[in-house]
């Protein structure tokens, strides 16, 4: 073999190894978690591991379209996955546990299934670092201790002819011993009815006992909580309940029908409009719905329904802002 | 013009070292490609194989490849490069006397572009999913890689090349229209000649890898323009000319694989315009749903356009009397057939010129996505150059419309041209065919406008 020829099979060669062998060893050199629809796999991998007090770097790429990424209960920025780029993340834990990392953008019907978890493991870093991340774990939800069942029915009997006004309301309340019912536990562990009812030993019409309720769910919250409540509901619910709290986010009519299509397979064994996202701006629903009611609903899911369970990505404090944003659906609350 | 007159041309094309060196780099970034697509972000957008080959790649080749150089992209494709190294046993070096392989000739049956017709509506009909999916572009250019190897161990010459390719039955079509043309200075030279070393190889060369005697090249659509002739020819006689455009379709072919290829390409360019262009979403995901019912239904459109509705009304144009297609059928059937194909040529520059003016538009839109992908070819947050993080952005949008309108009402007037000089030939009248032309303009400039 002459010269050239042996000179242009090695070139050949060397062409064809450094084409193949260097995006081949940089590929693997690059580990990324893939988010993709959960149709499609969700995270990949979803289980991560961590260690207490150390950084865990995160290379996150979308392979279809854009999606977020947050750790539940943790105070954090979500982070937009945009398709074919890369998002580097760096994370710091200063408590062992399991933590939840879901996706933040609405990337399709089933986006709620898109979660991972972050195993980490260790010692307490600092003990006087608690706040904004997850509680201790043992913490019973007040709709456990209230042993409350979350499935049952708590339409309420009667509902108001116009939506109640805390303004209203509260020009009666001067005159009225209502101070027990703004507690904070009594508001937490009543619905909206079970106050009108109790209400009903004083002088004032239904209207008015409607508007002192409405009054005391808006002085059991505050300005801040409501301001994050719609926050946290505009990220994460309403694309299901709709924008407004109607049960008509983009995603209901795809959800009602899975759920029908679902029905076909399991013999009439759930209710179908169980399907369906729940309407907050039906008072009947919601003013039969005590606020620890609401909190087990969100903490829970609706086993099944198609509403996920928020537990393990909202702490207890956001729940209750939540809630209490929920019930802003159904009263005038003065600004 | 006889551009071989250039002393240093004639000799940087004699010599196999700078084409080596594309050919290297080619191969590199074929072999690249491949790999991007199997192992890269399925994000077509960010994916080099995606980007490089079908934004890329394919700008190059049909806006400035085919209508300047003809098939000037084929004197560089890396696809047969490995077959045909392993066929010769060599690189550089002059070829044995014994084949090394089962050097088989191609049956006369497959001896058409028939099977590139065939080839290149396949890809077609799976474009939208080939267009946007890595991996199944990765498979693709792998597969083409592989069958070119396979079938170089099994015939002799680029048989993948001349009868298989799915692109190449299309750039030889078009390359008739180019300005730049391979041929002999004198035919008595050939007629003369000795061993015809152009076509059977000698000590300096290889015998046509295209399986044409370059002594009887009319029309570009069959030669590679791979210059094995111009170092084998003993008695430098081998020329590479600029010529006015469209030299070939004054005397145009008869061939009806050739005339289908014509109308495979029309009414491809306008389905596409249609699918990947328009505004209709059900299209879309008929054409993107593989395997689906709705896809079923866009498949049969796609070959019934191709195969019944534009030949069947230019049919029906050229012969609109029961006489005058009676004519075409018997007891002169040939000479009808001839008239049909010979005709058909007219339409050449004008499939080119709708696909010139539907890939401005893709290729404008989708060009800012090279820069990314350039950085980051795979999609694992690399910035090699630095050019990652721009930004997805039209460019020269200003230009797109006029720029379109222009290049279809060239091609239509570049057609009708051409169909007065065929009907002349045929002996027919070329007012249908200019109609003809007309109506699918038209309709092209509809879809994209």
């Amino acid at each position: 073999m002459n010269r050239p020829e042996l000179l242009a099979r090695l070139l050949i060669i060397a062409g064809i190894l450094l084409a193949v062998g260097a995006p081949l060893y940089l590929w693997s050199r690059t580990p990324l978690i893939h988010a993709r629809m959960a149709e499609a796999g969700g995270w990949t991998p979803d289980v991560l591991q961590a260690e207490v007090g150390k950084p865990l770097h995160l290379k996150i790429t979308s392979d279809d379209v854009v999606h977020g990424f947050a750790v539940g209960q943790m105070d954090m920025q979500s982070v937009d996955i945009l398709p074919g780029k890369v998002a580097d993340i760096t994370l710091t834990f200063d408590k062992p546990g399991t933590y939840t990392f879901y996706c933040t953008r609405w990337c399709g019907l089933n986006h709620w299934r898109m979660r991972g978890t972050i195993e980490v493991s260790g010692s307490l870093s600092d003990p006087s670092t608690r706040s904004g991340q997850r509680p201790e774990p043992g913490a019973v939800p007040l709709y456990v201790s209230l042993r409350l069942d979350l499935d049952a029915p708590h339409d309420a009997p009667s509902i108001p002819p116009n939506k109640p006004s805390a303004v209203n309301g509260q020009q009666f309340t001067d005159e009225l011993p209502i101070t027990n019912y703004q507690f904070s536990d009594y508001y937490r562990s009543h619905s909206p009815y079970q106050v009108f009812t109790d209400l009903s030993t004083t002088p004032l019409t239904e209207s008015q006992r409607w508007d002192v309720v409405a009054f005391l769910w808006q002085s059991n919250t505050t300005p801040e909580s409501l301001v994050n409540g719609k926050r946290l509901y505009a990220q994460n619910c309403a694309a299901c309940h709709g924008e407004n709290g109607g049960g008509d986010g983009v995603f209901a009519d795809d959800l009602t029908t899975a759920g029908e299509s679902s029905m076909q397979t399991m013999a009439g064994a759930m209710d179908m409009a169980m399907q369906a996202p729940t309407d907050f701006t039906d008072p009947r629903r919601m003013l039969g719905a005590s606020p620890a009611l609401l909190q087990g609903k969100i903490l829970r899911g609706g086993m099944g329904t198609g509403m996920p369970m928020w537990g393990s990505i909202f702490t207890e404090e956001q729940i209750w802002d939540l809630v209490a944003y929920l019930y802003s659906f159904q009263f005038e609350y003065h600004p | 013009m006889e551009l071989t007159r250039l002393p240093l041309l004639k000799s940087a094309l004699k010599s196999r070292y700078p084409q080596l060196a594309v050919f290297i780099v080619m191969l590199v970034g074929y072999i690249f490609a491949i790999l991007a697509g199997l192992i890269g972000t399925p994000v077509g957008s960010h994916n080099f194989s995606i980007v490089f080959v079908w934004i890329g790649w394919w700008a190059i080749l049909i806006l400035v490849a085919v209508p300047f150089f003809g098939r000037g992209w084929c004197a560089v494709c890396p696809i047969p490069l490995p077959g045909e190294w392993l066929q010769r046993g060599a690189i550089l070096s002059p070829p044995d006397k014994k084949p090394k392989w089962l050097n088989l000739r191609v049956p006369k049956m497959f001896r058409n572009i028939w099977l590139q017709n065939i080839s290149f509506l396949l890809l077609a009909l799976f474009s939208s999913v080939l267009l946007t999916t890595p991996n199944i572009t990765g498979i693709i250019l792998a597969a083409m890689l592989f069958t070119a190897i396979g079938l170089s161990m099994i015939f002799e010459r680029r048989a993948f090349c001349r009868y298989l390719c799915p692109v190449g039955g299309f750039i030889g079509l078009y390359s008739q229209t180019a300005p730049i043309e391979l041929r002999i200075n004198d035919k008595q030279v050939c007629a003369k000649c000795e061993g015809k070393p152009c076509y059977n190889g000698n000590e300096k060369g290889y015998g046509c890898p295209w399986d044409v005697f370059p002594g009887g090249l009319t029309k570009n659509t069959y030669c590679g323009l791979c210059m094995e002739c111009l170092r084998t020819c003993p008695h430098d006689n081998i020329a590479l000319n600029l010529r006015p455009f469209a030299a070939d379709l004054a005397k145009p072919s008869a061939r009806m694989d050739e005339a289908f290829k014509a109308f495979i390409m029309l009414g491809s360019a306008m389905i596409y315009a249609g699918v990947l262009l328009g505004p209709w979403g059900a299209l879309k995901d008929a054409a993107y749903n593989v395997g689906s019912g709705a896809w079923f239904v866009y498949a049969a459109a796609f070959l019934a356009i191709i195969f019944v509705v534009l030949p069947g009304t230019f049919r029906l144009m050229i012969f609109p009397s029961p006489i005058g297609r009676g004519a075409a059928l018997s007891p002169s059937k040939g000479a009808g057939v001839r008239a049909f194909a010979a005709l058909s040529n007219s339409l050449i520059p004008l499939g080119l010129m709708f696909w010139v003016a539907f890939s401005l538009s893709f290729v404008l839109t989708n060009a800012s996505y090279i820069f990314a992908a350039l950085s980051d070819p795979l999609g694992l947050g690399w910035n090699l150059f630095g050019t990652a993080n721009i930004a997805w952005q039209p460019i020269l949008t200003s230009i797109l419309a006029p720029a379109q309108t222009l290049s279809l009402v060239g091609g239509l007037a570049w057609s009708a041209r051409t169909a007065q000089r065929s009907a002349q030939e045929a002996h027919v009248s070329s007012v249908p065919v200019v109609v003809y032309c007309f109506i699918v303009t038209a309709f092209m400039l509809w879809l994209l406008l």
